[in-house]
């Protein structure tokens, strides 16, 4: 089963796919932001799985270990996490300023008010 | 000291981002914020004089040679990128301090510098970076600063504007995340040269053409290219003055130069423009983002609205040049690179001192102004001229240099877009001049007077500099020339 047996990518395609479409489809700016979690949290695996070596444990040093996994995407991908953390938690701050000055955090009541002439015209 | 350079270039303005949130004192604040941003333009023309006298210059940072240590490389394509951002980054300081005490509490005042010393920290770390993996940090950096400095207008559509460019600079910038990630699987390397050479043995393989693809298409959110472009112009429009001056001056030029960086010094021309057909793709959403962002721009009712979708079209022209792959088409793109970052710059400083003399910047508010606010709106018609790509300016040099590289090739019918492009330009500066000059001002609104000098002199300052680099072309046809030549060199 050579298709299945790279499921570890399959996951990643899924997760991202699925990250993705959230973003696109949810008018809710907070799931916006779950999406864009999922997508992030999908590369990450990606990068996880590619680092993997058959029969290598994880990179930590320890007695009777000879072949460890790729180290650096690890520490490359740990600067991502951050990266996403700080993301998430810049938007958050964002979508509470927005429920602050416009009182909602759906996407159209905010295009709605900011286009009261379109919505009372039609 | 002096070879430490290249590390102080990023460093500097990375401390002393912190250093101005323990300065309470807005005014404090400023002042470090501005000597750190003139140190920095000092820098930046130190490592220009090295590098034009002794070629590139190669930084190893804690001592760990290239490719297992980051290593920050410095040529002509770089530098001529650090001056542009440093400069910018530099002149903004002055305008900034009466235009953001106008317009974000005076408690916050310190936060601001902190996350324009970030943004600054971050555009200049992409471009000195030798790294591919570094570069997406700085890459995060610097947006993530540049999301909070967007949010910091007054109007609520910043905060919005801000969210939605938070959601499409993340994407693009996983994008290109995803894109290294390929690019590291099949070489083990992350540094660019070390990138360069070992891509060659493993050109021929999906995984590379789909690490391509991600960064292409990554960069090109990042850098707004049509049809990606949705994010900019309401982040223009309702970002403090000061802020849509630096970032129209500089964001969207620093992912221009990452895309030339990956197009032609990773992955080499023949890749990118020989194997797959990007030529004709780049050239296709280049005219595209010319003739529909200009023809956009001329309906729009506010002035920064407009100057917004001029950017998504003037963004066009650049890539235009990249899409030629050749030595005329990169230089001109990159000298236009240069020269758009000055009229654009001058252009939104010009209109942040509208704003701050008028609290508005709509057309039918600038009824009759021009008589009243001379050196404002001045500035405003030199701008707009050197948009439109009149001589003496600068907009003329780098119209001129791309005409004469779709002649070179023989593609008059590009040639000729280009010109019909510039005419659009003329239709939409011409209704500021319109409203500015012929239209009578409304009655009552004789109190409008001139522009404070701490907003004029930075303002001019640009536009001398519009007027310097359309006589005397040295510095930036030559650095373009010299950065394409070394480029096309190092393929071929």
């Amino acid at each position: 089963m050579e298709l299945l047996g790279l499921y570890n990518y399959w996951v990643v395609i899924l997760l991202m796919m699925v990250g993705f479409y959230v973003v696109i489809a949810h008018g809710n700016l907070i799931k916006k932001l779950v999406g864009l979690n999922l997508f992030q949290t999908s590369v990450f695996i990606f990068y996880i799985t590619m680092s993997k070596k058959e029969g290598g444990s994880a990179p930590i040093l320890a007695e009777g270990v000879e072949r460890y996994s790729n180290p650096l995407p690890h520490v490359l991908i740990l600067t991502a996490i951050v990266v996403g953390v700080a993301t998430t938690a810049l938007g958050l701050a964002l979508v509470v300023r927005i429920k602050e000055r416009y009182g909602s955090v759906e996407e159209e009541d905010i295009h709605d008010l900011d286009n009261p002439e379109e919505t009372n015209g039609v | 000291m002096i070879a430490h350079l290249p590390i102080l270039q990023v460093v500097a303005p990375l401390i002393a981002a912190p250093a101005c949130m323990l300065l309470r004192w807005a005014r404090l604040a400023w002042l470090l914020a501005t000597g750190v941003t003139w140190a920095s333009l000092g820098i930046a023309a130190l490592l220009a004089r090295r590098v034009m006298s002794e070629g590139p210059v190669s930084y190893a940072i804690g001592g760990w040679l290239a490719p297992w240590g980051i290593e920050y490389r410095i040529d002509a394509l770089n530098v001529l990128v650090l001056l542009i951002v440093t400069g910018i980054g530099a002149v903004v300081m002055p305008f900034a301090r009466a235009s953001v005490e106008r317009e974000i509490p005076r408690d916050r005042i310190p936060l601001f510098y902190v996350a324009y010393l970030l943004c600054l920290a971050g555009l200049l770390g992409i471009t000195v970076t030798g790294d591919a993996f570094n570069l997406f940090v700085f890459l995060e950096i610097s947006s993530l600063s540049s999301y909070i400095l967007i949010a910091q207008g007054s109007d609520r559509r910043a905060l919005t504007a801000a969210y939605r460019y938070l959601i499409m600079g993340t994407i693009g910038a996983t994008f290109i995340l995803i894109g290294v990630g390929f690019l590291y699987m099949m070489t083990g390397t992350l540094n660019m040269q070390d990138l360069a050479a070992r891509l060659q043995a493993v050109e021929d393989t999906r995984t590379v053409r789909a690490g391509f693809a991600f960064l292409t298409v990554g960069i090109s959110l990042k850098l707004a290219l049509f049809p990606l472009h949705l994010w900019l112009p309401n982040a223009y429009t309702y970002a403090p003055s000061a802020v849509s001056a630096f970032l129209a001056a500089t964001a969207t030029k620093v992912a221009v130069y990452m895309f030339v960086r990956f197009l032609f010094t990773v992955f080499g021309v023949d890749f990118a423009f020989g194997d797959l057909p990007l030529e004709w793709v780049l050239m296709g959403l280049a005219l595209a983002a010319i003739f529909s962002a200009s023809a956009v721009a001329i309906f729009q009712e506010d002035v920064r609205r407009m100057l917004a979708y001029s950017s998504v079209a003037q963004i066009g022209y650049m890539i235009l040049g990249v899409s030629f792959a050749t030595v005329a088409g990169l230089t001109a793109g990159m000298t236009h690179l240069f020269n758009h970052a000055l009229m654009k710059g001058a252009l939104f400083l010009a209109v942040g001192a509208v704003a701050y003399r008028l609290g508005s910047t709509r057309i039918d508010d600038l009824a009759g102004l021009g008589r009243r606010m001379p050196w404002t709106f001045g500035a405003l018609v030199i701008g707009g001229i050197s948009l439109i790509g009149l001589p003496p300016t600068a907009g003329f040099i780098s119209k001129w240099y791309l005409v004469a590289a779709a002649l070179e090739l023989g593609w008059w019918p590009v040639a000729v877009l280009i010109l019909l492009g510039s005419l659009l330009a003329l239709v939409y500066m011409g209704r500021i001049v319109e409203a500015a000059y012929f239209r009578e001002p409304p009655a009552g609104s004789d109190q409008r007077h001139e522009a404070p000098p701490g907003l004029l002199v930075p303002t001019w300052t640009l536009v001398a500099a519009n007027l310097y680099f359309g006589l005397d072309t040295r510095l930036n046809v030559g650095l373009s020339r010299e950065a394409a030549l070394a480029l096309f060199g190092g393929a071929g």
